[in-house]
């Protein structure tokens, strides 16, 4: 085994991924349960290594406005947070997703609503995935399931977000955040020089205006309602592109399924369990899950539904995603929600049992 | 002592070129003239403002406060050493 | 002496700087605003930082201050151009970050974040325009509105018990470690616009020395939302403003960050 792969908590391998993506700064504030991102980056000091610059704001509103300085500069940055603090970052998002600018936010999400609960949930997919804050806009939102996909979709994320200049979100849960499992580190990558991001980003970002370019102007602000329309409609181009292109998902044991669960983050790992233990009792079970939330698998799920006597969507939520699965699939095949709330974490035997409930007790009588 | 009061006098000879569009006819600077040289005009630009103009060129030093309190920055000064 | 022989390109004393783009400004006529946004440039110009230079804009009537000035800009949340600001000057050591704030964004909003970016003495510039009113949104209350003042949401004058007094942000602001130079200015007078321009200078040379945060607020003028002519509002300015907003250095602090750290 080499010396890059290593034990280690989801939150810690986001800081260790982040400086070894190159990401040029990281701006944030303590909430549990995700401190470790930031105490770990302390800890590391990377700014006497890669330079890359760490800094605790006075708070999530802070942080992500200086996440918007920051990418608008084309420079690499993130923050990460959990979702009362992500709550208060929403304005910023608008902001950043209405002046297309690349950056990483991580929400390891706990239960709400309020202060909540500071166990895991999955109770922000509706904020992740269809706004949070105000306007027509889309974060790409990718839901890791391992704490090897924390370390894959940090570089994997900031890829995304400058490919289509736009935020990209990583919606873990406090169980994704805090396990600990062996994970293999990516390969360091130096962060990019000034003549780089020039390179890249010089025809947009504000870099200092040198004579013979026009200045770089950052802003969301479009007063003539002709020139916002204008400017909306491409958003929207950029969306159904990235739902053309980006969708990611995992399909296990689905070739021969009748029955299909859908589900992300941790609560996929659980379902993976329960997909063992109902074939154990000679029932075709299923699992699809969506690594990306948003671009959503519609397509895919919908492929899926002449092999399907139902599909039950399982989220530690009251019931978000299922909308979604249920506008893929329409009334081809039936679609069921099953979730626990406030931080409690179904057991395999228990998604089982709410499967049998749904769809399984006639053929059972 | 005749002599310097007139030397100071034809020292300084001054004029101003106002950018008449850009010229929102405000006034502020007409009150800073030492002089007395500006005005606003009775005529307008296109978007209906009195804008400036020099009613008393003769007097004028090249001073520059009508430009420096100008918010539109649509005076440009001019100075000769006679 | 004919105007038209004085007019000529080698008799040219003064003009319109060629960082100041050639859009006219949509302030309304005698706006303060148009007079700071012009010696910022000069600064910029005289500095030769033009290439350096990143400007925030706020939220308020200064919103479309990236319309005027050749530079490259950012154009912030309501309150936040200071901890955009942070991020750009953390991350762009070498460039010259300002930030450009009215008194709604400043002091009201965005208290956060000017508190937090001053105590850490980011090593920005900060300039805070302070006409004691909300301009855009149409002549309301500010946290700085004068007690008696009316404003279209204190239709019968500003009153403590109901509103609490005319904030000192800039008072506060200066009680900051992080903070190196403080200054309270004016543009009504030529004399008061060349001192006002001579402070933001230094402010912007000491961001290149990294002393600190350096903070220029300057008093202006909103005729529109104070109901008077442009001249008119100037004197107001100095009858009214003035007594509460008094001007000049409030902190000059010539140590730099890092000597405070070591006291």
């Amino acid at each position: 085994m080499d010396n890059n792969t290593i034990l280690c908590k989801g939150n810690d391998v986001i800081a260790l991924a982040a400086i070894r993506c190159g990401c040029d700064g990281y701006f944030g504030y303590p909430i549990t349960p995700q401190s470790e991102i930031m105490e770990k980056l302390m800890e590391e000091k990377p700014w006497e290594t890669t330079g890359m610059v760490v800094l605790q704001a006075e708070s999530e509103v802070a942080s992500i406005n200086m996440l918007y300085g920051g990418a608008a500069c084309g420079k690499k940055v993130m923050t990460s947070s959990s979702s009362p603090g992500v709550s208060l970052m929403c304005e910023g998002f608008s902001y950043l997703a209405g002046a297309e600018l690349p950056c990483l936010i991580v929400n390891v999400v706990r239960g709400g609503p309020g202060l909540g609960t500071i166990q895991p949930a999955q109770s922000d997919y509706f904020q992740a995935v269809k706004g949070g804050g105000h306007g027509d806009y889309h974060f790409i939102v990718l839901a890791p399931a391992s704490v090897q996909e924390m370390n894959d979709f940090v570089d994997m994320g900031f890829d995304l977000a400058f490919k289509y200049r736009n935020p990209v979100m990583i919606l873990a849960d406090g169980i994704v955040g805090q396990m600990m499992e062996k994970v293999t580190l990516s390969p360091p990558k130096p962060r990019w020089t000034d003549e780089e991001i020039i390179a890249l980003s010089g025809s947009w970002a504000t870099t200092g205006k040198p004579s013979g370019r026009r200045e770089n102007i950052i802003t969301s602000l479009a007063m003539d309602a002709a020139v916002a329309e204008k400017f909306n409609e491409k958003l929207q181009r950029k969306f159904n592109e990235i739902r053309r292109r980006e969708v990611r998902l995992e399909k296990i044991k689905c070739d021969d399924a009748e029955y299909l669960l859908i589900a992300y983050g941790a609560m996929s790992r659980i379902c993976e369990e329960t997909v063992d233990n109902a074939r154990a009792q000679g029932i075709r079970l299923g699992l699809l899950r969506p690594i990306t939330l948003f671009p959503f698998p519609s397509e895919q799920i919908a492929a899926m539904t002449p092999q399907l006597k139902g599909i039950l969507s399982v989220e530690l939520s009251a019931g978000q995603m299922v909308e979604d699965v249920r506008l893929a699939v329409g009334d081809k095949t039936p679609v069921t929600h099953f979730g626990r709330l406030g931080g409690i974490v179904p057991a395999p035997d228990e998604v089982l049992a709410a499967l049998k409930r749904t769809y399984l007790q006639n053929e059972n009588e | 002592m005749k002599i310097v009061i007139k030397s100071f006098i034809m020292a300084l000879k001054g004029a101003i070129a106002v950018n008449t569009e850009r010229c929102k006819g405000c006034g502020v600077c007409v009150v800073q003239c030492p002089t007395g040289v500006i005005a606003l005009n009775k005529n307008v630009n296109t978007k209906g403002y009195n804008y400036l103009y020099m009613a008393n060129p003769v007097a004028c030093t090249g001073c520059t406060n009508c430009a420096t309190v100008c918010p539109d920055a649509c005076i440009t000064v001019y100075r000769v050493k006679i | 002496m004919d105007v038209n022989d004085i007019i000529q390109p080698e008799n040219k004393v003064y003009g319109k700087t060629p960082v100041l783009t050639d859009t006219e400004m949509h302030y309304c006529p005698g706006c303060s605003h148009g007079v700071v946004h012009k010696i910022i440039a000069e600064v910029i110009e005289d500095m030769g930082i033009q290439d350096k230079t990143i400007g925030i804009s706020p939220v308020g009537c200064a919103v479309f201050a990236y319309n005027y000035l050749h530079i490259d800009w950012q154009q912030a949340a309501h309150g936040r151009a200071p901890a955009a600001a942070t991020a750009v000057k953390r991350l762009y050591p070498d460039k010259y970050v300002f930030t450009y704030q009215g008194d709604g964004d400043l002091a009201s909003i965005g208290t956060a974040e000017i508190m937090h970016a001053c105590n850490r003495g980011e090593n920005i510039v900060v300039i805070f325009i302070n006409n004691a009113i909300y301009g855009m949104t149409g002549g309301q209350m500010a946290p700085t509105t004068l007690i008696g003042q009316v404003t279209a949401t204190t239709p019968y004058g500003r009153v403590v018990e109901l509103n609490g007094y005319p904030l000192r942000i800039t008072e506060l602001l200066a009680q900051l470690s992080g903070v190196c130079y403080v200054t309270r200015q004016a543009v009504h007078t030529p004399a008061a616009v060349r001192k006002a321009k001579k402070s933001i200078q230094k402010a912007f040379e000491n961001s290149g020395q990294r002393k600190g945060l350096s903070f220029v607020e300057i008093v202006g003028t909103c005729n529109s939302g104070w109901k008077l002519s442009p001249v008119e509002a100037n004197q107001w300015m100095v009858e009214n403003m003035f007594p509460h907003y008094p001007l000049g250095d409030i902190k000059n602090e010539e140590l730099g960050i890092k000597d405070w750290l070591k006291q």
